[in-house]
Order: C-alpha cells, then structure tokens, then sequence
C-alpha cells in the first residue's frame, strides 16, 4: 500500500546515517588493529597481523580477558539468583501491587550508572559507612580492607546495576505465561514443584537468556566500576583498551582487543537469539 | 507485608520465601540510593557512621558551584539534540523495518540496534577513530554525534513495537480517501504512535542525561556532567557530589510519576473506548 517513494524517504536517510556512523567506524576499527605504532609514535598503515599475535603472546592480555569474563559470569549469575525469584514473586504473587513493585525496579535506573557505582565506594571504603558500621557495634576491630579496591567490589557493583536488566525481561516472559496452563497443571495432579520446573520455568527460558545476556555482555565491556572500585586486582579487558588508547598510545592494539570483545559480544548475541527462538513456544 | 500478597487466592508455602527474597532485593537495590540520599546531609563527609551533623551545607556549597551548573547545561544541550537526532532518525527506521523490502534490510536492523547492547566502549572508540580520521575536533557536537548515533536504537525499538498496535485500516482508509502520504504521516500515522514518541523521546533524554562510557571518548574541552563527576571522584570525593546526585535523582522521580500518570490516563480512555 505504500509506494516506492515513500519506503525510499523512511529508508534512506536512517541507512545512511548508519552507514557512516556506525557501519564505516566498526570497519576503521578493523583496519587499525592491521597497522602498526612506529617508534617514533606515528601510527603505521602497514598491514600485518603484530597486534593479534602480541594477544596471544603477552599473557597480560588473554588473562585480564578471561578475568573480565570471569567476573561477567559471576555478575550474571547473581543477577538471575536475585532477579529470577524477584521477577516470579511479581509475576505470581504482585496482586493489586504488581505495576507499583514493577515501576519500583526500574526507579534504581534511574539513578545514573555512575553515582551508584560511586555511592557504593562510598559503602565499601575503609571509613566507609559499611566498616565503621561494623565497628560502630563491635562486630570488628579494623576496618575490613578487602571490601573495596578488589573483584568482589566490582562483582558486588555490576551485579547492582544489571539485576533491574535480567528482571524485567524475565517478568515480561513470566507475564506471557497463560495462566490456564499453570492451572492445568495443578489439576493433573502436578505438586508446585513440579508445576514450576516442568510448566514455568521452560517457558520463562527467553526472557532467562535475555536477560542473562544483558549481564553478562554488559558487565563484559565496563571500564568504570573496575576504574572506581576495582583496585590492581579487578582490571578489567576494557581497562587495558583504555590505557592503550590514552597513555599507552597504541591504538592498533587497543583495536585488536576491542575488535576481539565485538566478536565475542556478537557471537553471544547470535547465540542468545537461538536459544530464545527454541525455547519460545507458539 | 501482608498487603503484598492479598488478593491473591494461590498461596503456597513458598510465597513467604518469596517475599522474603523480594524485600531482600528491593533492600539491595535500594540501599546504595537511601546511602547516597542519606549522606547529602552528612557534615562529616561521604562515609562514617552514625551520620553525624546533619547540614545543607552541601547544597549550598552546590548551588554556588560555577562548573558543575556548566556541566549541567552541558549535558541539557546535548540531550535535547541527541533526541532530535535519534528520533528523526530513529521514526523513519521503524517505518522502513515495519514496510519496507531493501537488500541488506536485516543487515540494517542488527546494525541500528547494536549499540543498545554494545558495550559504550566500543561504541565510543570507534566513533573516536572516525572523528580522528576526518579531523573532526573533538567538542560537545561529537558527543552529540555519539548519543544521537547510539540511541536510534531505543528510538525505532519503542516507535516499532508502538507500529505493531497500530490499526492499519485507519492508514489505508486516509490514503484511499485521497490524502497523500505526507498528510497521511502526519494526520494519522503520527498521532497513532504519539505516546511510543514522547516515552522514546524520554528515555533518550534520561539514558543521554546519564550516558559516560561513549562520551568518555568524544569529549573535547567541556564536560558533561557524569564526566565532570568522573573528574572530581578521581580527585577526592565529597558529599556535594551526593547532593548533586539526590537533585537528580528527585527530578527524574517527579518526571517519571508525571509521565507515568499521562500514559495511564491515555490508556485509560483508550480502554474505555473498546468493546466494553
């Protein structure tokens, strides 16, 4: 019904401007991690592949690699074991309050990213307001130093910020469930249990791996709360692109690391949407 | 807590686990925001308990403070045209991934929606060697660039899911009465999906208003504001920052209360106007 001019308007400009501002940067991006630095500090446009061997080679990197999606995993993990049960109790057991205690996880998003990772350095520090609790009623002499500067602090942050993420994509699948199923199911004789791990749970897999996705992706990439609260020990993947790309000067390099985190996240993302389609029924 | 399960005939033995579980979350996620609120007041600085002194010294340390407000305006500017950016951008892509066939059409719709779940780094980075490339200074215009480019994607997802409700016969109806397909957009297709714009246009606003990672490295010499609190946490933190923060915090509270109320009553006399 809409004619060829019209698809060609709503079509173009969005094309374009994706195009340029998104499509071209991801190739030069791919170009760069090809070049080289000379020692004089100018970037070379000699293709080779230095940058994806340096990877392999300097242990530095694929470990700060497999550290980040360490602590991605962990972030992940406890963002579903927080969220899940929050997001069915919402579901199943919101009554009249449900759009009330719906709205009520998504206000903390609304506190920017970077105050709560703040407000948290804040809670964790050695006269933070957690350790001079603790010695406040005795519990402890000397302010536990581990808290903050360390994984737990960066893992305890993320965790904070992505559990809002796995929650409402699981409440929105859990919403879809029709409610004449799970009726079903109990007058078949099944006990809750078996209710929930046969009826509910498969079908609420999508909105599981959605959400599962957004942590994990996510907490992979960030280079602020490890920068805020990580200490040595919590550097992460992304941590190390940004030293490449100010003080350390090597943008190639920093390309290279950046280049492979996009494959890692795409490649997650195609699997995600897989998972998703299979476990979606109708 | 009683009232959060009433009306609810299905009890179980496991709902007071549940709620048990609820309010331990709501805790966790709430705590940090009622600390953060807390120690705006707090004379003795951002850590220490019991609170001592309670004072509004730091709002008013705040209000008197020139680069913070400067930063504000900053971050305003670049909000506001973030938002015609990406929605100018972000309504047509949705009407061509709604109704319109083009090689490459799947290409496209990864490509706009990526940045949504694309961690801001890369995002940035690669937007960064763009600029450099081009000799594009570095200022406010390459994070508006940044933002506008990265939120189309929340501007068609929201347009496009408010085009899957649209009742297409009220389109085909204004085309065959002879209107043209600019009236048509403007008449009917537009404020069929009024209420996906204003709550697009929102959450671009608030997600740019918050937005660090790709700014991080497309700013020139002017900060915004999360990255002027980026400078001052790096040199020695102080409750203003805390202020600053509960300001915020409140102001987008009473956006969304008022924002929220506007959709229901919409959806209210939307739903009135149905079968019963």
């Amino acid at each position: 019904m809409f004619s060829r001019a019209y698809k060609t308007v709503v079509t173009l400009p969005p094309l374009l401007w994706v195009t340029v501002f998104l499509l071209l940067p991801y190739l030069l991006m791919f170009c760069y991690s090809f070049w080289s630095v000379s020692p004089q500090q100018v970037i070379v446009h000699s293709w080779n592949l230095e940058n994806y061997k340096d990877l392999l080679r300097k242990a530095v990197y694929w470990q700060t690699l497999l550290r980040s999606m360490w602590i991605a995993a962990r972030v992940m993990l406890f963002s579903l074991l927080l969220g899940y049960p929050l997001a069915y109790f919402l579901s199943f057991y919101g009554g009249k309050r449900k759009d009330l205690l719906y709205q009520m996880v998504i206000i903390p998003l609304w506190v920017s990213y970077l105050v709560r990772a703040y407000a948290w350095k804040t809670i964790l520090g050695s006269d933070g307001v957690l350790n001079t609790l603790l010695q406040y009623v005795h519990l402890t002499k000397h302010p536990l130093d581990f808290l903050l500067y360390s994984p737990f602090a960066v893992v305890l942050t993320l965790t904070h910020i992505y559990t809002p993420f796995t929650i409402l994509p699981i409440y929105a699948a859990l919403e879809h469930i029709p409610r004449n199923l799970v009726e079903a199911s109990h007058d078949l004789g099944a006990t809750p249990a078996q209710t929930f791990w046969k009826v509910i749970f498969p079908l609420s897999i999508p909105g599981v791996v959605a959400g599962a996705t957004f942590a994990f992706v996510l907490s992979l990439g960030d280079f602020l709360a490890p920068l805020l609260l990580g200490g040595p020990s919590g550097i992460m993947i992304s941590n190390i692109v940004v030293s490449l790309f100010g003080a350390a000067y090597n943008w190639p390099l920093g390309a290279a690391i950046s280049l492979g985190m996009l494959v890692i996240v795409v490649s997650l993302l195609f699997l995600s949407e897989r998972l998703e389609k299979k476990w979606s029924f109708s | 807590m009683e009232f959060l399960v009433s009306g609810n005939a299905d009890h179980t033995p496991h709902s007071g686990w549940l709620l048990l579980h609820a309010a331990a979350v709501f805790a966790f996620l709430y705590l940090p925001i009622a600390v953060l609120i807390l120690y705006s007041f707090n004379g003795q600085g951002v850590g220490g308990f019991p609170p001592h002194h309670l004072t509004f010294d730091w709002y008013r340390i705040l209000f008197n403070d020139g680069p913070i407000w400067d930063s504000v305006l900053n971050s305003l500017q670049v909000a506001f045209a973030a938002m015609a950016i990406s929605l100018m951008l972000g309504i047509p892509a949705a009407l061509a991934l709604d109704r319109a066939q083009f090689p490459g059409k799947a290409l496209f719709r990864r490509l706009v929606l990526l940045p949504l779940i694309l961690p801001g780094i890369i995002t940035g980075l690669s937007l960064s060697m763009l600029f450099h490339v081009i000799s594009l200074r570095l200022s406010l215009m390459t994070i508006i660039l940044g933002h506008g480019t990265a939120l189309i994607s929340v501007a068609t997802t929201e347009v496009f899911a408010g085009l899957q409700k649209l009742d297409r016969a009220q389109e085909e109806a204004s085309l065959d009465l002879g209107a043209n397909y600019w009236q048509t957009f403007w008449r009917v297709t537009m404020p069929n999906l009024k209420l996906s714009i204003i709550g697009a246009a929102l959450l671009i606003f608030t997600l740019s208003m918050d937005e660090i990672a790709v700014s991080f490295f497309l700013i020139g010499r002017d900060n915004t504001l999360p990255l002027e609190i980026w400078g001052r946490l790096r040199r020695g933190i102080t409750p203003e920052i805390n202020a600053v923060s509960t300001i915020i915090f409140v102001f987008s509270l009473v956006t969304i209360v008022v924002w929220y109320r506007l959709r229901m009553r919409a959806e209210g006399t939307a739903d009135t106007r149905g079968p019963n």
